[in-house]
Order: structure tokens, then C-alpha cells, then sequence
């Protein structure tokens, strides 16, 4: 303790030991998760699933998802690109769901955070969410609701990608670090100080009497209000931090996470021009009825 | 030769299309950058990720941004 006996002292010591723990986290782990990506990028990703046409495509493509970036304006490129190449549509909708949802960052948040139970429980349920729901949308054989151009096109899966040297890997891995904590820097400060003043000033049992499992409607509740709200896994941080404050449970807190990262009303906006709004709203129906069942799931072992 | 930034517009596809004008600036190139905003020509190329330096047609640096002096590097080995 660097600061003893007093609640701005306690608030204080949790603030600097969870902030410098978290960004060591941070560099390190995207550090090495940039270098290993750097190996293995979405052309090489989808040469893999090309080949895989059962289940096993489903779960290659949600893991594949965690160590692949995603950012809404590449949506576009990666479903063009995987599906004129053969992938499957369920499969292409796995990768879809893993990759905003599931990823590095969202992994050292959590852990910063709440510790690694909870950070290794969204990861998991994460990765089923995206494999059952990339399988069910499979099943439902909905080909027809992809706008009839992109099947049109077929195109080969051997990009002729540049060679990269072992010292453009590491600039490749720090030039990320940088990037990402220059982004998200401000979120782990006031997530982080949410968490700090909790700590410090509120009495637990103000926690523990409206920390229970809370309402029936709370979780659907926090899904519908994650849709509009677009962010990546650092952005929600801060809101997830003041949920818990509230006392709201934990598995409607990752409900909550899920559902802003993984559903988002600008990339369906984007995915318009490439798929009917039915399909859009399958994609959204499946996946949300996932994140919701997980959050009842959660409420119920984690109280 | 040509050279080409193709993206989909967004920020990080412009960075690298300004980082680019200055590479070939400074290599003293005698050639224009084309900036390319069609996601369909990055896809044809058999590629998914944005944006993409491409060089004669060959994708020079793909799906990530380095500094000026990084720029100046995928040039040149692709010109070699």
C-alpha cells in the first residue's frame, strides 16, 4: 500500500497498481498476439477455411477470430472475400461473430478488471456464441439472401502476399501496440477509476444488497441497449465498470460487453450492401438469442 | 511503374495514401500515387484486408500502416 488507512488512499492504490497493471498486460500480450498474426493473416485464414465444410469450419473460424483485427471497414473486403472464395456462409458468419467479439484486448480488460475467471468465461462463451450460431445459420441454407453478385464472382485464394522479414514482424507487433494503446488508453483510465472509487468509497453491502441476479428482463434489456451502441471491447470497458457499480449481475454485464462489440447498427448498415435485410436480421436474431441464453446462463452460476 | 493505395476510404487507408506521396517524393520517383476507394478491386486481387500499397499491380504492404521509412522499404524490395 502506498497510500494506507484512508478511502482516497485505498482508491488511490488500486487506481495506479490496476492502471500500470493493465497497460503492462496490454503491450505485452497484443505485442505477441501482433507477432503471431503476422504470420497467419486473413488470406492465409481463409485458404485454411476453404478446405473445411462441416463443423470443424465453424470452430476453426471463431478461433481464427481471436487472433484476427477487425474493424468495421474491413467487413466489407472479408465477406466479399471469403465467400467468393468457397468458404461456407455459416462458417464466414462464425468468423464474423468471433472476431470483433472475442480478441486479445477484450481479454486483458477482464482480466484487469475482474480477474481470470470471468475474463476466461467471456473468451469461451464468446467462441461457442460464434460456432453455434455460424452452424445455425448454415443449416438454415439461407444462400439465397446474399445479394446475387457476390456469388457471381469467383476468385482464387493464392494472394501473392509480400514476404515480411523477422524485423518487420517486431515493427509490425509494436507499431500495433502503439496503435491500440494510443486508442484506448483513455477508456482504461476511466474504467479503471470507476473501479477505484468503488473500491475506496462505496460499503460492499450497498454491492451485495442489488447485486443479485436482478430482474427477468435485465439481460434481454442489456443486449437491445448494446446494438446501437457501437464500440470495441477498451470502449465498453468503462460502461461495463459502471454497470457493475450499479450492482447490475455479472452475466448481464457480459451480455451487455457482447452484445455492443459483436452487434453493431453501423456494420449491419455496412453488410446492406452486400446481403438482404432478412439475413441481417437472422444474423442478429441468432446471435443476440446466444448472447442472451449466456447471460441467463452466467446470472444463474455466478449470482 | 504505378503505384497504388487501395482502401476503403477510412482514415487509416488516407494515412497511408499521404505516407505514400511522401515516399515517392522522397525516393524521387518519376511516377503518381492513384489513390483506389473500390473494395471489389482489393478482393480481385485475392486479398480481404484494408488498406493495400500495391506496386505494379502486386500488393506491396497489406492491412497495416508502418512509418515513412517502412513505406520507402516495400517500395523499393518490390521494385528490386
Amino acid at each position: 500500500m502506498f497510500f494506507p488507512n484512508t478511502h482516497l488512499g485505498s482508491a488511490l492504490d488500486f487506481f495506479v497498481y490496476d492502471t500500470a497493471k493493465i497497460f503492462i498486460l496490454l503491450a505485452v500480450i497484443i505485442f505477441a498476439v501482433s507477432f503471431i498474426r503476422s504470420f497467419l493473416p486473413a488470406e492465409r485464414v481463409r485458404a485454411i477455411l476453404s478446405r473445411k465444410h462441416t463443423f470443424i469450419g465453424n470452430v476453426l473460424a471463431s478461433l481464427l477470430g481471436i487472433v484476427t483485427p477487425f474493424c468495421s471497414c474491413s467487413a466489407i473486403p472479408l465477406f466479399l472475400g471469403f465467400i467468393e472464395a468457397g468458404v461456407p456462409l455459416g462458417v464466414t458468419f462464425s468468423f464474423l461473430v468471433a472476431s470483433p467479439m472475442v480478441n486479445e484486448v477484450a481479454l486483458v480488460m477482464l482480466l484487469g478488471l475482474f480477474g481470470w475467471s470471468i475474463a476466461l468465461i467471456y473468451i469461451g462463451s464468446g467462441l461457442v456464441i460464434a460456432m453455434v450460431s455460424g452452424a445455425a445459420i448454415g443449416k438454415l441454407k439461407v444462400e439465397n439472401l446474399v445479394e446475387p453478385f457476390v456469388y457471381e464472382r469467383s476468385i482464387s485464394v493464392n494472394a501473392d502476399l509480400p514476404r515480411l522479414s523477422g524485423r518487420e514482424r517486431i515493427a509490425y507487433a509494436r507499431g500495433y501496440v502503439t496503435d491500440i494503446l494510443k486508442k484506448v488508453w483513455l477508456y482504461v483510465m476511466v474504467g479503471v477509476g470507476v473501479g477505484a472509487w468503488i473500491h475506496g468509497y462505496v460499503p460492499m453491502d450497498f454491492l451485495a444488497r442489488y447485486a443479485g441476479n436482478g430482474a427477468w428482463y435485465g439481460v434481454p434489456l442489456a443486449v437491445l441497449i448494446g446494438i446501437p451502441l457501437y464500440s470495441n471491447a477498451a470502449g465498453v470497458i468503462p460502461l461495463v465498470a459502471a454497470l457493475t457499480e450499479k450492482g447490475v449481475s455479472m452475466g448481464t454485464t457480459l451480455a451487455f460487453m457482447m452484445s455492443v462489440t459483436a452487434l453493431s447498427l453501423p456494420e449491419f448498415m455496412i453488410l446492406k450492401r452486400v446481403m438482404k435485410p432478412k439475413l441481417i436480421l437472422i444474423f442478429a436474431g441468432v446471435v443476440g438469442l446466444g448472447i442472451i441464453l449466456t447471460g441467463y446462463l452466467f446470472n444463474a452460476i455466478l449470482g | 511503374m504505378t503505384i497504388q493505395v487501395l482502401g476503403s476510404g477510412c482514415p487509416t487507408c488516407e494515412k497511408l495514401f499521404k505516407l505514400t506521396k511522401q515516399a515517392v517524393e522522397e525516393l524521387k520517383l518519376e511516377t503518381e500515387v492513384e489513390y483506389v476507394t473500390d473494395v471489389q478491386k482489393i478482393v480481385a486481387m485475392g486479398l480481404m484486408q484494408s488498406p493495400v500499397l500495391a506496386v505494379d499491380g502486386k500488393p506491396a504492404l497489406v492491412g497495416f500502416v508502418p512509418d515513412v521509412k517502412g513505406v520507402k522499404e516495400a517500395i523499393i524490395k518490390s521494385i528490386a
